[in-house]
């Protein structure tokens, strides 16, 4: 053959246009060219101009073409014909489906707007949701925080003004330790991708801890696979040599933390454990220049770490000596913690040491002067470079709050948050707890609630109880079984509304939430109790509205479908009042908008909620003349004013479009996202880019955004009063007073210093009989993302066995290709098995959510996901075993109620190979037709 | 059979850093939509929803559990697509010569047209980098998106294959392997980069990045004294605090 090259032209068209909107393929947020063809979507690619993801795109952003184009779209609004579960729906007019919903909930809101539960799952319109639903006066809203990652939340807020992800980042430039715990793929998706990229390419040291090695901590330079549920144990362990050895930022801590503050120590007092007050109600500190008191924020004021104060006979000490006295005792010695923690003492000594050198001796400055709020001027800004990541791995524990409490305790006795080389909070955070709201449910028949649902209580007088002392909420958030259930509990919704307890309720309106399969625990009992029926026959759940875009399992529970558009097909904003994009160097938010129209009978869920908020007159969806107020979700995010001058965007307003963050409505403030790539990002000053709680430049930049009105500089609590405040009720002190049952709960629970304590299921299952802890972790390919079916992404990730380190599979003698039945206290499944090396020694995991109901998705009933695919969901119950005691326990942290995936614990043997993975569910009929035998998708010519 | 061209000057390719690939598929997936929609026939994908489903894709990722002599098993994610070999087995033996490697570049190519989809460019690879797409017939592999890199029609910081841009992680890098100086030369000459199986002859351009040594254990004589307690006297805790807190600037009182 000849050497002849043929001609081929190397600068083919590309598109016609391309739109710039963002991903929701997970919660990530990413910026997204997507390149039309003939008004076909043909390609979608990272934004280079965007903040969160510059350009770069996961395997699920590149995969959205399919999950746009997905079989099992759903195509119009269905009203369920035969018996709940059976998937029997007939197709309705959207003037039907909204009839029927304004019927069934108009009577509610004039009588009993609390038997309303509108939760809303993997929503990232919460800002609006619960404007809706405060507007129609339940108490009853909340998204799915609660079952995902609401410890790490509430306990950074609570800590410092905000945690991960959302709040804070790694100072990805600067660090030169990096540690991360328990993270599989997780929230921040690429940014952490990019960031590890960027550690990587400097040389600088990454270590992961997780009992899982794989993604992350397969690129780490040390792998620590720590036993689950124990890393509060070993972190408070680091915490224990840092400050035997005095290597704690000691400056740092007197100056912005309250480490100095005065606490009562006279046990009979009924102030005991509190700040020492002054008349103005700050925590005082000594005065280094003058022995004498000062308030915390006082001008010039050093705060002195060292000194104790003595008021009518009782001793106040700082916060400084009670840590010391507790993280000093050999409780915490690595010795004393090793064998539990599954990590040898010299190793934990050595990551210790590694923190200390690092972080003191490798400290970088950065030449850049700023101002603390006591007007104190520092030439330079220090840092610590050591730096930290965590999220669902460490908080879906009963012990979850704390262990994340004594994580970021560790961040800040080195000197580590809002430091450069440590970690940085992304505007407009941080936020301390008392700049939030506090929870509202107050219940008027016919009017909107008295406040926003979800907030942060500081005391007992925040709880939402009726004067019987019972939780005025259906998931008993905000009551003395979980004090700071800052996300609410969506996973005790459907338990909680089958029992009636602590009322029954008449309808359940959930979007984007899959509670009838991988987002509940108990999938077989949900199922019972969303089927259930009374003795007249009614459902006990007596209707349930449901919103979703495609086919998912929880479908076929509902009675109203109210099907919503794909992500390419809606508006949307990811606003600063919500959950927002945020970098640590500026202040962004962003569009979806429609970059092509459903070609189906579908509206955007949130277009929906203005309609029905208009026909059910809800205060702030209709006009003084009672006509509908926005005609569609556009429009409110155009027009809606939340605080004078603050809207749900911050970029472009003002006729003109030149305000930022402040301005009146400009009616083109959409089009303006649309021209400048779908988002808005504006700077923050260098000199305010670190020591934001502290800086006087970033709390004026802040203000001046209208993140808040008036300046909050604040600092780190290391002692949370408000945790002492419910503790102090359990002992008996102030008129609102916890259960006697619940007493000893919230005593040992609610420290004001971090602890650590074993799982709850570790004390309500025997150990010995259930010697293994069982996990999951979602593919990086599907983290988040909105179900399976995705052609391209199930070609991937379409198995999910069970993966068993070496000991477990040793010892039982199992070889490829073998099942497994695995029991917990809860249930028993039977699934195939693989061996995993890389593994703690007594875990097993899977990939989560792989697994398929028949019927569901579109899919074949013969996919892999839907025979051999399973949950660890069935082996997991939203209570505990009984124990004796005749009460039943949450498994759940006891402080925020986050669900205790984590906790479990099992027993594995060999089984006979079944036909497929057990238990088997019977077929849901699909409302969607199947999905083509093959594919070959060019939309261009 | 068909000839080799004289090695080009100009040899692009790809740089794979294992020390950092997270193995999350971004390149996967992104290789997959931009071939689907542009050069030759679509990636096809056969049963996409049903019980064994399979497609094409030019680039894959396998994740290998590695045991070392001491330590924990260690998990190495590696992506794998044509390598564009210099001596490249699956041009010599394709039949029709629409397998060629380019004169200009040394992008190894299917000419679409040509070819018979007999599959022997697929034997004859020792990578399994090239996988017949069973809808269309034809063999498909890595372009390295020829038809990206000098495309006009796209911004200039675009010209580049679809997983270099999207790899998430930064641990893709396309450039030219016969400059020396050039970035990916440099970066494999830094960090040690190496040809996949060199005992096959095949003359790789691409190079893997070899991941760095892990769980190296600590120097712990170096690392002790910073954990040395400050207070060993036996005066306990006020021993401790008094000594802790000399170290703030100015002493405590």
């Amino acid at each position: 053959m000849s050497l002849d090259q043929p001609q081929l032209d190397t600068s083919p068209f590309v598109s016609d246009e391309v739109r710039k909107t963002t991903c929701y393929m997970c919660a990530c947020r990413c910026g997204i060219n997507v390149h039309m063809k003939g008004g076909k979507v043909a390609y979608i690619e990272g934004n280079k101009d965007h903040p969160v993801n510059q350009g770069v795109l996961c395997a699920k952003g590149s995969a959205g073409i399919m999950q746009h184009n997905a079989p099992s779209r759903l195509r119009a609004p269905l009203r369920r014909v035969g018996p709940r579960g059976s998937g029997e729906f007939k197709e309705i007019s959207w003037e039907e489906a909204l009839t029927l919903a304004t019927d069934w909930l108009k009577p509610i809101r004039e009588k009993h707007p609390e038997k309303l539960a509108f939760f809303t799952g993997r929503d990232q319109s919460q800002s609006f949701t619960s404007f809706w639903a405060q507007g129609f006066g339940t108490p009853n809203y909340a998204a799915h925080g609660g079952f995902c990652s609401v410890n790490m939340a509430a306990a950074g807020i609570y800590t410092m003004g905000g945690a991960f992800w959302e709040f804070g980042q790694p100072d990805w430039d600067h660090t030169k330790l990096f540690m991360l715990f328990g993270v599989a793929e997780d929230h921040d998706s690429n940014p952490i991708k990019i960031g590890i990229g960027k550690i990587k390419a400097r040389g600088a040291r990454m270590i992961g801890v997780n009992p899982i090695r794989t993604g992350y901590n397969a690129v780490a330079d040390d792998w620590v696979g720590i036993t689950p549920g124990t890393d509060g144990l070993f972190i408070l362990a680091m915490v224990h040599c840092l400050m035997k050895a005095g290597k704690v930022d000691l400056d740092y801590l007197a100056r912005f933390t309250n480490a100095a503050v005065l606490v009562n120590q006279d046990a009979s007092s009924d102030q005991f454990g509190l700040f020492l007050r002054d008349a103005d109600g700050q925590p005082q500190v000594i005065d280094r220049r003058t022995g004498k008191l000062a308030p915390w924020n006082g001008q010039g004021v050093e705060p002195d770490l060292a000194a104790t104060h003595m008021v009518k006979g009782i001793t106040h000490r700082p916060v400084f000596h009670l840590m010391a006295d507790r993280y000093l005792s050999d409780t915490y010695a690595p010795e004393a913690v090793a064998e539990r923690c599954g990590i040898p003492a010299k190793r934990i000594r050595a990551i210790a040491a590694d923190l200390a050198r690092v972080a003191f001796d490798e400290a970088i400055e950065l030449d850049r002067a700023w101002t603390d709020f006591r007007g104190i001027r520092h030439d330079k800004m220090v840092g610590r470079p050591v730096s930290f990541h965590a999220m669902r791995g460490i908080s879906a524990h009963s012990n979850g709050f704390q262990t994340c409490r004594a994580l970021h305790t560790l961040q800040i006795i080195l000197g580590a948050v809002e430091t450069p080389g440590g970690m940085r909070f992304k505007p407009p955070y941080p936020k301390p707890a008392t700049a939030h709201p506090k929870p509202h449910g107050k219940v008027t028949p016919g009017a909107a609630l008295d406040g926003p649902h979800l907030g942060y209580p500081h005391g007992p007088e925040d709880l939402l109880l009726d004067p019987d002392g019972n939780p005025t909420r259906i998931d008993k958030a905000f009551s003395w079984e979980n004090p700071m259930s800052a996300h609410g509990l969506m996973h005790m919704v459907i338990s909680n509304a089958h029992a009636g307890v602590p009322y029954k309720i008449d309808t359940l309106f959930m979007y984007m939430a899959n509670m009838s399969w991988n987002s509940s625990m108990n999938v077989g009992g949900v199922h019972k109790m969303l089927t259930d029926t009374d003795e007249n026959g009614d459902y006990v759940i007596p209707r349930i509205i449901y919103s979703d875009a495609y086919s998912s399992e929880m479908v076929a529970y509902a009675d109203l479908i109210l099907p919503d558009t794909t992500y390419l097909e809606r508006h949307d904003c990811i606003s600063l009042l919500d959950r927002p994009i945020c970098e640590a160097d500026g202040v962004a938010d962003a569009i979806r908008w429609p970059v092509v129209e459903p070609d189906r009978d579908v509206r955007g869920f949130q277009s929906v909620l203005c309609e029905l908020g208009a026909r059910l007159g809800l205060p702030g969806f209709v006009n003084a003349d009672g006509s509908q107020k926005y005609r569609d979700y556009a429009d409110y995010i155009t027009n809606h004013i939340r605080r004078p001058g603050v809207g749900p965007l911050a970029g472009f307003r003002n006729a003109d479009g030149s305000g930022k963050g402040r301005g009146d409505v400009n009616p083109d403030q959409l089009q303006n996202y649309i021209d400048n790539g779908g988002f808005w990002i504006e700077h923050v000053p260098e000199n305010a880019a670190y020591y934001k709680p502290f800086s006087n430049e970033y709390q004026a930049w802040a203000v001046k955004m209208g993140f808040y009105d008036v300046e909050q500089p604040y600092i780190f609590q290391l002692y949370v009063e408000p945790l002492r405040k419910f503790q102090a009720a359990a002992e008996g002190i102030g008129t609102r007073q916890p259960p006697d049952h619940l007493r000893g709960q919230i005593k040992k629970t609610m420290d004001p210093l971090p602890i650590w304590y074993p799982p709850f299921e570790d004390g309500h299952v025997d150990p010995e009989e259930y010697p293994i802890h069982a996990l999951t972790q979602r593919p990086m390919a599907m983290y988040h993302s909105w179900g399976t079916q995705n052609a391209w992404l199930r070609q991937i990730h379409g198995h999910n066995p069970l993966y068993l380190p070496t000991k477990i599979w040793a010892a039982n003698g199992f070889k490829d290709g073998d099942w497994a039945r695995v029991t917990s206290a809860h249930g028993s499944i039977t699934v195939p098995v693989a061996h995993q090396a890389s593994l703690n020694e007594s875990t097993v995991w899977t990939w989560n959510a792989i697994g398929k109901r028949k019927g569901a998705w579109a899919l074949d009933e013969k996919a892999p996901e839907a025979t051999k695919g399973f949950l660890l969901n069935h082996l997991i119950h939203e209570l505990l075993p009984p124990r004796g005691d005749g009460l039943r326990w949450a498994n759940s942290d006891p402080v925020t109620g986050q669900a205790a995936w984590f906790d479990l614990r099992v027993k594995i043997e060999k089984s006979a190979t079944p036909n497929e993975a057990q238990p088997v569910m019977p077929a849901i009929k699909s409302p969607v037709a199947k999905g083509p035998d093959s594919m070959t998708w060019k939309v261009g010519k | 059979m068909t000839q080799l061209p004289p090695p080009s000057a100009k040899k692009l390719g790809l740089v794979i850093d294992l020390d950092t690939c997270v193995g999350c598929h971004a390149c996967v997936v992104s290789c997959k939509g931009w071939n689907t929609e542009n050069y030759g026939v679509p990636l096809s994908d056969q049963n996409p929803y049903g019980a064994d489903p399979s497609g094409t894709f030019l680039n894959r990722v396998h994740s290998y559990e590695v045991q070392p002599e001491q330590g924990a098993a260690q998990l190495i994610h590696f992506p794998k697509s044509c390598l564009h070999c210099e001596d490249a087995p699956c041009v010599t033996v394709c039949p029709t010569g629409a397998s060629y490697k380019r004169v200009e570049d040394g992008i190894v190519l299917v000419n679409e047209s040509d070819c018979i989809g007999c599959g022997l460019c697929a034997w004859a690879c020792p990578y399994g980098a090239r996988e017949l797409d069973a809808a269309a017939g034809v063999m498909k592999k890595c372009t390295l998106c020829v038809d990206r890199i000098y495309n006009e029609n796209l911004p200039e910081e675009d010209r580049q294959p679809a997983c270099v841009r999207t790899c998430p992680a930064g641990a893709r890098h396309f450039g030219d392997l016969g400059d020396e100086n050039s970035a990916v030369s440099k970066l494999v000459a830094d960090r040690g980069g190496f040809d996949l199986m060199p005992e096959q002859g095949t003359k790789p351009v691409n190079k893997y990045l070899p991941p760095r040594p892990k769980d190296v254990e600590p120097e712990y004589d170096i690392l002790a004294p910073y954990l040395e307690p400050i207070a060993q006297d036996g005066k306990g805790f006020a021993a401790w605090l008094d000594k802790t807190l000399s170290a703030l600037p100015g002493g405590t009182k």
